[in-house]
């Protein structure tokens, strides 16, 4: 079914389709209108699920993480303030290897004070052990909702869904409503890897020893290393799996098809404009105009922000002359965070260069062990853009990429500042 | 033998003994009883128990003489604190006080009941 709304509506629909037991949330702008749906979907019958209102995010992500704990399929949703309030729960659902599913409303955080749009919520998260995804638009949104739950089941690793607060969350777009029969053919029922009992007490994520245990049945239990380690493995393996769940999306549903990147016009690129959310698709028009005057420019959207994927899209990125990050968030005190992750996956890369020249033996993997800088790769420039809000003109956009390919950029970087 | 094939992912544990851990290595000083001065030793009764009653740990025994489980016990020194007869000190670990024989014990609720 197609219909005409807004990107909350979107994904509280796809809340709905996901058969979703347990929603815990605290309002938050621009998260609000998301969680007033899914309560009206309740209330009027059409969701069987329970709605716990909560004092605060910490509780509501705590009342998730119970909840998950039981076997139940939980969501909650957030934005700025409220995801780092929340922030110590979010460390815990992650460790205790809960797949529950959080869409991220993003927007500025404070202080100043401020409702509007960047990055900073969910990119100061990247360390929790979160699977991220930041959706483009609206199909993307109530998609990513679907997709994140049979990812975050697979895996047993809780799944952000960040779309953009506003450009997204209050803006109408027409997008395909999957219909609740192939949902059911795409997400399987919950079965969790471990679900508490009554008649089987157990005490989760108590005191873990810095070394392993024998447990009381008698087996070597891991220690807080061992657990930790696995976390990191999984998530690696998530590249792989979730590609695996967009394949089969892809089947069911006839959308989609990269997991983990969006590539737009680079297979010939000269130059590469890498970037998060609703920001990639605004570049394509850059693109388009660039293009027109003679400049090879693609875009490469990141859908995965975590687990990273580097090496996918190092090999979309080795061939071009150069790269610029536009990023809405920081890595205060260094430089946007998603910049010093592409420099770091081009490090020890085979560039286009290196190719011609016959190469360096070995894949890029023996490379990387091998350390060393990106042989005859591109440029990294990062810039920054949106911060608080702040309007990403497109002419602004176009200038500034024009400038930094063709001219020396001298300026900080900071796209449409009026300092 | 690593914990590779160990079957859960979720850090935790069952009601049973020691599933946390075997706590008594964080132990730095070892309650030890001084059986001549316990009350119900002197009285050869069902007597006092103040040890076995506020350890957090439940690793004392409530039985005649009461006995301390070493391999749980963190050497908290509630026991020592709250012992009336002052029949319960702490000793530094790295004096290595010598291995208490096991008492002959009879218990109120175990195999080897107390008359």
């Amino acid at each position: 079914m197609h219909v005409i709304e807004n990107g909350n509506v979107a994904a509280a629909l796809g809340v709905k389709l996901a058969g979703v037991q347990v929603i815990a949330a605290y309002p938050i702008t621009p998260q609000t209108p998301l969680t007033e749906k899914l309560s009206e979907f309740i209330e009027a019958g059409e969701m069987k699920a329970e709605y716990i209102p909560v004092e605060s995010e910490h509780s509501a992500l705590a009342a998730c993480i119970a909840a998950s704990s039981t076997g139940a399929r939980a969501f909650t949703a957030t934005s700025a303030n409220g995801l780092l309030y929340m922030h110590e729960q979010v460390h815990w659902a992650a460790g205790a290897r809960l797949p529950i599913v959080m869409c991220v409303v993003n927007r500025a955080v404070g202080a100043p004070w401020n409702i509007w749009n960047d990055h900073q919520d969910s990119i100061s998260q990247r360390d929790t052990g979160w699977i991220q995804m930041y959706a483009c638009d609206h199909q993307q949104i109530i998609d990513s909702v679907l997709k994140a739950f049979a990812i975050a089941e697979t895996v047993s690793i809780p799944v952000m869904v960040c779309y953009d607060g506003y450009l997204l969350s209050h803006t109408y777009m027409p997008f395909e409503v999957p219909e609740e029969k192939q949902v059911k053919r795409f997400l399987r029922p919950f079965k969790p890897h471990y679900a508490l009992d009554p008649q089987n007490p157990a005490n989760l994520n108590t005191v873990t020893l810095p070394d392993v245990r024998m447990d009381v049945e008698g087996e070597m239990a891991h220690g807080y290393m061992e657990f930790r380690y696995l976390l990191q493995e999984d998530l690696r393996q998530t590249l792989t799996i979730a590609q695996e769940i967009e394949d089969r999306f892809t089947q069911i549903f006839g959308r989609g098809g990269n997991a983990l990147l969006e590539p737009h016009r680079c297979n010939d690129a000269d130059y590469i404009v890498v970037g998060l959310g609703s920001l990639t698709y605004q570049l394509r028009d850059v693109v388009e105009t660039l293009r027109s005057e003679g400049l090879k420019v693609g875009v490469l959207g990141i859908r995965m922000y975590r687990p990273f994927p580097d090496e996918a899209a190092v090999e979309v990125l080795r061939r071009a002359r150069g790269v610029f990050v536009i990023e809405k968030a920081l890595s205060y005190g260094y430089e946007g965070a998603l910049s010093s992750d592409i420099k770091a996956a081009l490090y020890g890369c085979r560039g286009d260069g290196a190719d011609a020249a016959g190469g360096l033996p070995g894949d890029r993997t023996d490379v990387t062990q091998r350390g060393g800088p990106c042989v005859d790769g591109p440029f990294v420039r990062g810039l920054i853009a949106g911060i608080g809000g702040r309007d990403i003109r497109t002419a602004d956009l176009t200038d500034t990429l024009r400038t930094a390919i063709t001219g020396a950029l001298d300026d900080p970087g900071w796209i449409g500042l009026k300092i | 033998m690593g914990t590779r094939d160990y079957r859960y992912k979720t850090s935790h544990s069952l009601s049973g003994p020691g599933d946390g851990g075997r706590t008594g290595s964080w132990r730095v000083q070892r309650p030890i009883i001084d059986l001549e001065r316990c009350t119900p030793v002197k009285r050869g009764s069902e007597a006092c128990f103040i040890c076995w009653l506020y350890c957090p740990d439940a690793v004392i025994s409530r039985t005649i003489p009461p006995t301390i489980d070493y391999e749980y016990c963190k050497g908290c020194a509630i026991c020592a604190e709250e012992c009336p007869t002052k029949a319960i000190t702490m000793v530094d670990e790295t004096e290595r006080p010598e291995e208490v024989d096991t008492p002959d014990t009879c218990s109120f609720e175990g195999p080897r009941p107390c008359t």
